[in-house]
């Protein structure tokens, strides 16, 4: 995948990006409750990395919005607790850390995050793994669209229980392709010279 | 599941990483035993299966639709080690790529999902299919470890976010059990009905239970359930010694326990729990026991309907 994003921050250094992103992760989850102007300090050097990236603040709140159900729910989840921790505290901490997460993938690019982990000596079956899986991340997931719409194009929908038996056998398919290509990956592999 | 950044503190979060850590380490070194060369690539492929099989949706009541996690699924496809791999690859993949799960949880979420989930269900999958042979068995097989290993994931999830101080156990563990109690039907259902469709079309693809039983898959399968399972005592073992420590206590304090479970009645998700048990805890581990064994007889009651003859090698629909 390509990144939409090309502003100045695609330029600075992949290590730099991951470091100081997981090192204002780390900040932001030790702040105590205690302390909230802490995370006014922790909000402003994100904004500023921000406004120094030129990323817009409408696809940083789009996709904040789309990943929020999952801090509103376990938010929820402590403000029922007696015992439980603060949850606007607990709101306003994993927001931040989400936007982080958001600006490190917006700027930096799959294959970039690789070299950062591959020059903190990750092992290389999993190096190889993930970069096959992001390779063909689009490849089976065009493949599985493609599937259903032979499959909606053929059969009439509306019985719920055909709808769980084809949706399956779409899957068990794409399992049977996904191997079936593997075999084929692994002879243009070899064919180039790869040994594990 | 996936647990996002800044709900867990500092402890539990080196905790589960040095955990998965070692799990995913120990992983890698196995899959070299258990699969042949030719089929490492199959590792990045099935990963991004998986992901593409997450985006298929499944109709439910009412306009929801559920989608398969597939930890159960891929541990039988695959083996334990390679299934723990993929997980863990998918998950890496969705914190730094959608920002899905964040990156100081991810050594927790790969831990619940990667280790868990993989090993736990592999282990019920293994067992299960001891006592029940043929393709019928193994759509049961695989439909009740597909159950097992979602409850056994959101277990060990409630356990981190209460040792985290964000939700008391009391809480997260009903909660989170109590909803993938029936999240694991679906995603039961989902598995046994993509390994038969795989069984229908591509027979050879299934590892043969002769060959799983290695003793070199064995001994893999036992360390990294090892590491699994410390894992899973370390979050769950803080909470249980507030728990009665057997029925004579409970029968002691019957009064008083009933009235200090007041409270707890008003939970958002009360339901659960089973009416006449005084302990909370003890009732919540009764739910669980009747869950499991209405889950197990829906598995085998559903493979009976799905497989309808001992070898499914020839099409029978769709």
């Amino acid at each position: 995948m390509t990144l939409s994003y090309k502003g100045p921050a695609s330029h600075w250094p992949a290590a730099l990006k991951t470091s100081v992103s997981l090192a204002l992760i780390l900040a932001i989850t030790l702040t105590p409750a205690s302390k909230p102007l802490w995370f006014s300090a922790e909000g402003g050097l994100l904004v500023v990395v921000l406004v120094a990236a030129r990323i817009s603040a409408r696809v940083l709140l789009r996709r904040l919005l789309l990943l929020s159900p999952f801090v509103a729910g376990a938010a929820l989840a402590a403000a029922f607790s007696s015992r439980g921790a603060d949850w606007r505290i607990l709101a306003l901490r994993s927001g931040l850390c989400l936007a982080t997460v958001i600006v490190l993938s917006q700027t930096t690019s799959f294959s970039e995050l690789l070299g950062v982990f591959r020059a903190a000596r990750v092992p290389a079956l999993l190096i190889t793994t993930l970069a096959l899986m992001h390779r063909y991340i689009f490849v089976l997931a065009d493949e599985s669209t493609r599937m259903a719409r032979a499959r909606a194009a053929r059969s009439f929908t509306g019985n719920r229980r055909f709808a769980w038996l084809t949706a399956a056998s779409v899957v068990g398919q794409l399992f049977v392709r996904a191997s079936e290509r593997a075999e084929r990956v692994y002879d243009a592999m070899c064919a180039r010279g790869w040994r594990l | 599941m996936h647990i996002p950044d800044g709900f867990l503190d500092a402890k539990t979060a080196l905790t589960t990483a040095a955990l998965s850590t070692v799990g995913l380490g120990y992983a890698l070194r196995r899959v070299r035993h258990e699969l042949p060369p030719k089929r490492m690539p199959l590792l990045g492929l099935s990963a991004a299966f998986l992901f593409a099989a997450q985006m298929v949706n499944f109709p439910v009541a009412g306009g929801t639709s559920g989608h398969l996690v597939g930890a159960a699924l891929v541990a039988a496809l695959l083996g334990p080690s390679a299934a723990v791999i993929v997980l863990a690859t998918v998950l890496i993949v969705q914190c730094f790529l959608f920002a899905d799960g964040g990156i100081l949880a991810l050594g927790a979420n790969i831990f619940n999902m990667g280790l868990v989930a993989t090993i736990g269900g592999y282990a019920v999958y293994r067992a299960a299919q001891r006592l029940m042979p043929g393709v019928r068995g193994r759509a049961a097989a695989i439909a009740f470890a597909g159950w097992c290993s979602a409850v056994l994931a959101s277990v060990s999830c409630a356990g981190q976010l209460a040792w985290s101080g964000v939700a008391s156990w009391n809480i997260a563990l009903p909660a989170m059990a109590g909803v993938h109690m029936l999240i694991g039907v679906g995603e039961g259902l989902i598995s046994a009905l993509v390994l038969v469709a795989v069984a229908r079309t591509r027979p050879d693809l299934l590892p043969e239970a002769s060959v799983e039983s290695s003793s070199g898959r064995l001994r893999g399968f036992v360390v990294l359930g090892l590491v699994a399972s410390i894992g899973v005592a370390l979050f769950v073992a803080p909470f249980a010694c507030s728990w009665p420590d057997g029925l004579d206590a409970v029968a002691g304090r019957l009064g008083f326990a009933a009235r200090e479970s007041a409270p707890l009645l008003s939970a958002p998700v009360p339901n659960y729990r089973i009416p006449g048990i005084a302990s909370p805890g003890m009732a919540t581990a009764a739910a669980g026991a009747v869950g499991a064994l209405a889950a197990f007889g829906l598995a085998v009651g559903f493979s009976r309907l799905l497989v309808r003859e001992p070898s499914a090698a020839k099409p029978s629909h769709s």
